[in-house]
This record gives structure tokens, C-alpha cells and sequence, in this order.
């Protein structure tokens, strides 16, 4: 039950990106090319797709972590981690400029292989290939005496 | 040049938030695409490798619906090139994981928390992509 309803958001989200045209890297790089504002080639869609999505996670989360667990699951999971360290920093930065190269983020990346783009195919291998291993680099720096599978609190 | 949608850009925004309000009464989890993504590989650790299966299947379902529903595909327009765009999956890749999150861990999900630490990530790859498209579009 829990995993069909996991379907079922899963196909909301990207129903939500296609509507929205954020599955298109297109519309996106258009956002975040501001020196086409002055020749009036901007789409300032993006924009509007970030507030629809807080307006409604900005209500929605705090009627939901009102309750005392979700549906399935005994507590909610939310991220501790508070300050400001080097890799929130380095992440974020290393991660717009391949937003900005190809107009692709993780979610769009796999609603391009919905429709059986090939070069959709090709950007989400790669992504791939950078966050698993990235993660594999964190988790043996975190624990390198310890077997990885013990080791949850690395992400 | 795209068309300027306000008000497709707000429902589907709207979808994208309901869906990750619903993740989080149903599972107690953030709706960060990279965080899901990543953990259908090893290291596992917690037994929910299914549910974040289902969720990625539903992404890419999503398109085809919409094929299925309006007899249009939904066809991304993806100009770059083939080593751009590898080039461009591993920095995507490597950042999202590095920074803990990416447009909708830290766009969507933390600023609606008012998450600081989301509010300096979505800072940060808003202005290193704008200058990424600004690099490859005006000055190569």
C-alpha cells in the first residue's frame, strides 16, 4: 500500500514538473539567463513554479508535523544539521553550474526519460555516477574502520 | 525562447508541493529528488528501498501519462551537447550529494522549513548557475 502510494506521488511530482514546463531544460536555462532580460527573451516561469510549491509546502508541512508520526512510520525524518559549513557551500556551487550548463536538475532528469530522450539518458547516468560515488567518498571518510552499512548518519 | 507560463508554473508548482507535503504525512520524509535518488544504491541502511523506487517510476510515468492523456509528448528541448551534458550530470551529481540536497530538497522542501542552511544552498546555485548560463551562452 505504502509503495503504491510512493508510485502515486512520484507520478504527482513529475505530473507537477511537466505542467509546470520545468521538464523542459529549456524554460529553465531561459530563467537563469538574466542578460536576456533587456532583449525580453527571460522566462520568469521558474519563478513562479518555486512559489506554487512553498505556498503550498509552507501550510501543508506545518498542519502535517503537527501531527505525532506520519501514516507509515513511527517519526518524522528531518534534517538536523544547523550552521554553515564548507560542503553547503561547495555542494550548492559545484551543483549550479551543471544546472546551468545543460538546464537539467535531478527531478527533470528522470521525467527526460519518460519520454525515452536519449540525451536525457546520458546526463542521468552521470548523475548517477557523481552522486554515488560522492556518497561513497563521504561514507568511508566518515567511518573508515566500519563496514559502510553501519554507517547511516553520513547523508 | 520559451513562453512565459505564470499560471502553468503555479499549478504545476503547486503539484510539486503537494506531493511533497503527502510524502512527508505518508512517510516522514523530505521530497529531495538527489537524496531518494542516491539511496537506491548502496550503502542501504533503512529497508525503504521500495518506496523510494516507486516514487522515481512515478517520475518518469509522469510524461508518459501526459503522452497518453493529451496525444502530446511532453519533449524536453536538450541542446547541449553529449559531453556537456555528462559533464554537467557529474557536477549535478556530485554537488546535490556534496551539499546535502538540490532544487527540491533545498528549493522547495527547506525554505518552506525556513531551513538557513537551504536558504545559503539555494543562494549559492541560483548565482553559480545564472553565471554558468551566462559563461556558456554570452561569452564562449
Amino acid at each position: 500500500m505504502s509503495i503504491l502510494i510512493q508510485f502515486a506521488l512520484g507520478l504527482i511530482f513529475g505530473l507537477g514538473l511537466v505542467i509546470a514546463g520545468m521538464s523542459d531544460p529549456a524554460k529553465v536555462l531561459n530563467f537563469l539567463d538574466l542578460a536576456s532580460i533587456p532583449s525580453g527573451g527571460w522566462d520568469g516561469s521558474l519563478a513562479f513554479v518555486m512559489a506554487g510549491a512553498i505556498l503550498v509546502t509552507f501550510f501543508g508541512f506545518r498542519i502535517v508535523l503537527a501531527r505525532k508520526a506520519p501514516l507509515f512510520g513511527s517519526s518524522f525524518h528531518l534534517p538536523t544539521q544547523q550552521g554553515i559549513d564548507a560542503r553547503i557551500l561547495l555542494g550548492p556551487a559545484i551543483f549550479g553550474i551543471g544546472w546551468g550548463l545543460a538546464g537539467i536538475c535531478p527531478g527533470p532528469a528522470f521525467t527526460t526519460l519518460g519520454v525515452g530522450s536519449a540525451k536525457g539518458a546520458l546526463f542521468v547516468i552521470a548523475m548517477l555516477v557523481g552522486m554515488v560515488g560522492t556518497r561513497w567518498i563521504i561514507t568511508r571518510r566518515a567511518s573508515p574502520m566500519l563496514p559502510m552499512a553501519s554507517n547511516k548518519s553520513a547523508l | 525562447m520559451t513562453e512565459f507560463t505564470p499560471l502553468a508554473a503555479l499549478l504545476g508548482g503547486g503539484m510539486i508541493g503537494l506531493a511533497a507535503v503527502l510524502l512527508m504525512a505518508v512517510k516522514g520524509r523530505i521530497a529531495g529528488i538527489s537524496g531518494i535518488v542516491v539511496r537506491l544504491f548502496p550503502p542501504y541502511g533503512d529497508g525503504e528501498w521500495g518506496g523510494r523506487a516507486a516514487f522515481v517510476a512515478g517520475l518518469v510515468a509522469a510524461p508518459a501519462l501526459v503522452a497518453v492523456v493529451t496525444g502530446v509528448i511532453p519533449q524536453p528541448t536538450i541542446t547541449a551537447g553529449s559531453i556537456t551534458l555528462i559533464v554537467a550530470g557529474l557536477l549535478v551529481g556530485v554537488g546535490s550529494i556534496l551539499g546535502n540536497g538540490c532544487t527540491s530538497g533545498h528549493g522547495i522542501c527547506g525554505l518552506s522549513r525556513l531551513s538557513f542552511r537551504s536558504a545559503i544552498a539555494v543562494g549559492t546555485f541560483m548565482a553559480t548557475a545564472m553565471v554558468s548560463v551566462f559563461i556558456t551562452r554570452h561569452m564562449l
